[in-house]
């Protein structure tokens, strides 16, 4: 992941005040979390898995002693289940000192989303993920989903979701 | 050179805080016994004062104005207690334990930049203010006309007693002080001094006269000859001087405001750090002879290689045992919170309560105190509400009218074990009865065994009072409590007898942090059982097994029949073998009721480190914590209780197979 | 440079004095009390004793009337540390043989300046 990481660095010390986001594939869809709340990318590795947990979770890993939670956003986002490969990752995000592992098909690319690359978005029923959408933005042409993390990771969602699978 | 005085803000508010619980509890052992010896209330009103006296410095050096001139208000009044111009009677002490409280919001406001009421403080502020106007002896008034002199010059005679040296003054040094001010000219003046065979070289026989010349102020002067004014004879007069009288001085003090700061802090025996310090050397050494023995090894040093392992082994787990003590805490931190509660609730409800505590050296870990001061707390409050009996009550049953509450810690094993009695009227069991059947946790008429009742009590809802007190407590009942105690891996049991009092133990581990367990193999997935709710370990056939209708399975343990809990089945995943005989049974037991664990294979005794699963994901039923093996990959940690209570939710309808000859048998088949 | 004993019940003022002065390269023993203070200073000598005058088993202006019966101590600076309020305190202390004062609450920079007055 060196050069992901030197992407990151290169990126970040260019001068610009648009936020920076870590962009990511799910299903052929591209997403983003902003890249202050991403802590490191690893590859994938076995977890832990939880019992009495949502199927989404798929278990906790040991990050340098610290036992993480490990979320399928494939399964979180109800899409089609894929079988990891040599391009999955976990994404590790950081929240208010919260941290939380998501595993998605690919990394692609950070970039600057600036009030320009953003689009609106019409509201529509009925939307399960809706919660967890921040806003949309168009870059290069494609669009690219916003992930709210901080909700993503909220214990209480996690419970409450756990409650009613 | 610039020193943030920020660094000693933790050790100022620690120490405070500290001040305050002792100061608290003299005052609360002044106001028991009245009539204690003259000395011993010297000797607390001492102490009591230096607490606020160093509470007034620290706080002044820090530039919480607002507490320092609260602290001043207080030592006045203490002030006259320990010269005996008042007597700490009633009224006295209860207002000096109003501003424990006042002093306590006030640093915890200042420590947290936060907020403080200011009612109570305002309240406190006003009373002490009218007892200093009343004061026997009221302070001088200071005046505040100064008389400010400049002058081009200055003529200073200064002839010093003969023995300034031995108040350690030197008059050298005060000429290096003047000469800093301003043009100096100096003439010695040897007249005094003895013949030869009469000179002591210890006494000053010299004196002189300075001349000196600039700007300077009289005070600049005088704050020089300051420590030496007794010891000296001094004349300051002006060379060409003019003189203003100026009314008062501007205070220039100005308070910096609050701070803010973060974590906790933890004060530490120095014996404590120094064996730390000595393992750590060991380990040092060790290490270095580890690797001489690696850079040239052969065959032979194999025996050498193996002791220095061996020795590693100790090493690392003396360094253990030493971290593990500096987190440990007498249990004195919670119980000194005590006495102040007992009062005045005790007061508030027109109750006469002795508070008998033991075993207050009793070291816990800092966190478990933390977590459990509170369930304490509520037991206490529980006791004297409902628990303890009023005056004449008492007196009617024919009870001593002071009735008591007793605290006493002890430890056992890796437990720490908590008892929390009173001698009051016990539980109410018909009630507790009542109550459980119209909330629909117990079938109506059903007959429990007092056991049963006893556990009834820790049910939700079952222990909150009908009529609702303030003291009791916030609607908090004792599930509450025994959830923060099972949280800490620990448990709480009752015990009662009607008319003679109610006894709450309380058992806890020594440490959070270590755990010694059983690993367990089921499927691919690696779980940890801790020790201490494993009964044995059992082999059984096919034959053993008996199916219930409904579902639920169980076996013989001797003359009682235990449910079996197939782990895989209420964790969902693959077992190597779904045949009992292919796997073992581990016979678990908690809360007073056991269970059978179906797994694949028992891997053996280890010590793990327990890491928290809330802290970045949520609690789960049935698995208390996780940890990290020996190669990397995370292993969870079971909770016996949990397991017992799921393997009941999990076997539908409710199964009537419960331990019944166990004396602490729990939950029943009238129980959800 | 030199070697101080500082003397208060409060940790958070010896903490202060010991790292005020440790950090302009000074020694400082710390002790809890008269007497604590009394028996490291009979062990061994020291150029400067700074000493709270309210402290539990020997108060400042006892610890200064000892120290100055020891050999050792007989021209030792000893300075006592008081709040603005006690001018009697102040009074006993130079009776009782100290050198001068510290009036409390002081910063740091105050009390590098009075013991660089007294250390010359």
């Amino acid at each position: 992941m060196h050069t992901m990481t030197a992407a990151i660095a290169e990126k970040t010390s260019a001068s610009g005040a648009e936020p920076l986001y870590l962009a990511f594939s799910l299903n052929n869809q591209d997403y983003a979390v902003p890249i202050t709340q991403v802590q490191e990318i690893r590859e994938w590795s076995r977890v832990t898995p939880l019992p009495n947990s949502p199927h989404y979770i798929k278990g906790v890993l040991n990050l340098r002693g610290t036992i993480v939670p490990i979320i399928d956003m494939r399964l979180r986002f109800q899409l089609v289940e894929k079988d990891y490969d040599a391009f999955t990752v976990i994404v590790v995000v950081n929240v208010r000192d919260r941290l939380a592992g998501l595993v998605v098909d690919t990394v692609s690319d950070v970039l600057r989303v600036g009030p320009d690359e953003r689009c609106t978005m019409s509201e529509f029923e009925g939307q399960a993920n809706r919660p967890f959408i921040e806003g949309l933005a168009q870059v290069d042409g494609q669009l690219l989903i916003l992930l709210d993390v901080q909700r993503l990771v909220n214990p209480e969602d996690l419970a409450t979701v756990a409650g009613s699978s | 050179m610039v020193i943030e005085l920020r660094q000693f803000h933790q050790t100022f508010f620690d120490e405070s805080l500290e001040g305050l619980a002792n100061m608290e509890s003299s005052l609360l052992r002044l106001e028991s016994h009245p009539d204690s010896n003259a000395l011993d209330v010297r000797e607390m009103l001492n102490a009591i004062f230096r607490v606020v006296h160093s509470i007034k410095g620290g706080s002044g050096t820090f530039g919480f104005g607002w507490i320092a001139d609260f602290s001043h208000l207080l030592e006045g009044l203490l002030d006259d207690l320990r010269e005996g111009r008042r007597t700490p009677d009633k009224p006295i002490l209860d207002l000096l334990l109003r501003s424990v409280d006042c002093l306590r919001s006030l640093l915890d406001a200042a420590r947290t930049n936060g907020t403080v009421d200011k009612r109570p403080v305002e309240e406190v502020t006003l009373a002490l203010e009218d007892l200093r106007r009343t004061s026997a002896e009221g302070e001088p008034l200071e005046t505040t006309e100064k008389v400010i002199v400049s002058a081009t010059g200055w003529r200073i005679v200064f002839r010093p007693t003969a023995g300034i040296f031995r108040s350690g003054n030197d008059p050298l040094r005060i000429m290096r002080e003047l000469k800093r001010l301003g043009e100096m000219k100096v003439r010695c003046d040897f007249q005094a001094l003895p013949a030869w065979r009469e000179f002591d070289p210890e006494s000053c026989y010299l004196g002189w006269t300075i001349e000196l010349q600039g700007d300077i102020s009289r005070p600049a002067i005088d704050e020089v000859f300051a420590w030496v004014i007794d010891d000296a004879l001094l004349e300051i007069s002006p060379i060409a001087a003019s003189v203003k009288v100026a009314q008062g001085e501007a205070s220039a003090e100005a308070s910096t405001g609050g701070v803010k700061l973060h974590g906790t802090s933890l004060r530490i025996a120095t014996h404590k750090v120094d064996t730390l310090m000595d393992v750590v050397g060991e380990l040092v050494i060790t290490h270095t002879m580890l690797r001489q023995t690696a850079t040239h090894f052969t065959s032979e040093d194999l025996p050498q290689l193996f002791a220095g392992l061996s020795l590693l082994e100790r090493n690392v787990r003396e360094l253990q045992e030493s971290v593990m003590s500096i987190r440990l805490l007498p249990i004195s931190f919670m119980f000194s919170r005590l006495p102040r509660l007992v009062r005045d609730i005790g007061e508030q409800l027109g109750k006469r309560v002795e508070l008998r505590l033991g075993g207050e050296q009793t070291e816990l870990d800092k966190t478990v105190i933390e977590r459990i001061s509170d369930p304490i707390l509520h037991m206490v409050r529980n006791s004297l509400d409902h628990g303890i009996e009023s005056p004449e009550e008492r007196r009617a049953a024919g009870k001593p009218e002071m009735g008591y509450i007793r605290l006493e810690a002890k430890q056992k094993g890796g437990n720490v074990i908590i008892e929390i009695e009173d001698d009051g009227r016990g539980l109410p069991y018909d009630k507790i009865l009542e109550r459980a059947m119209s909330t629909g946790a117990v079938a109506p008429n059903t007959r429990l065994t007092p056991e049963q009742l006893n556990e009834i009590i820790f049910l939700p809802g079952i222990s909150t009072s009908e009529s609702v007190t303030d003291l009791s407590g916030r609607g908090v009942g004792l599930d509450v409590v025994r959830n923060n105690v099972r949280g800490l891996g620990g448990n709480v049991e009752v015990s009662s007898r009607p008319g003679h009092g109610t006894r709450f133990v309380m058992r806890l581990p020594l440490t959070l942090a270590i755990l010694d367990g059983l690993g367990l193999q089921v499927g691919a997935q690696t779980y940890i059982l801790p020790l201490v709710s494993i009964t044995e370990s059992v082999r059984l056939g096919l034959e053993d097994i008996q199916r219930l209708p409904g579902g639920g399975e169980v076996f013989a343990m001797r003359k009682d029949y235990l449910p079996l809990v197939r782990l895989h089945h209420i964790f969902g995943i693959k077992p190597r073998s779904e045949d009992v005989s292919q796997g073992t049974v581990v016979v678990i037991e908690a809360d007073g009721s056991r269970a059978g664990l179906f797994v694949d294979e028992i891997l053996g005794q280890q010590q793990v480190v327990i890491k928290s699963l809330e802290t970045h994901y949520r609690r789960i039923d049935g698995i208390a914590a996780a940890t990290i093996l020996g190669d990397g990959t995370v292993a969870l940690i079971l909770d016996a209780g949990g397991l017992i209570r799921l393997a009941h939710v999990n076997a539908n309808p409710p199964v009537a197979v419960y331990d019944t000859t166990a004396t602490d048998s729990a939950s029943g088949t009238t129980l959800h | 440079m030199a070697t101080i004993l500082t003397v208060d019940d409060t940790a958070t003022m010896r903490q202060m004095i010991s790292f005020t002065l440790g950090s302009v390269g000074h020694q400082v023993i710390e002790a809890t009390d008269g007497a604590e203070a009394l028996e490291i200073a009979r062990g061994r000598k020291f150029d400067l004793v700074i000493a709270d005058v309210n402290m539990p088993n020997m108060d400042g202006i006892s610890l200064v009337k000892n120290l100055r019966t020891l050999p050792d101590y007989r021209f030792t600076p000893i300075l006592i540390l008081t709040t603005e309020s006690q001018d009697k305190k102040r009074q006993e202390g130079r009776t009782a043989g100290a050198t001068g004062w510290i009036v409390k609450p002081f910063n740091p920079e105050q009390l590098l300046t009075v013991v660089k007055k007294v250390l010359g």
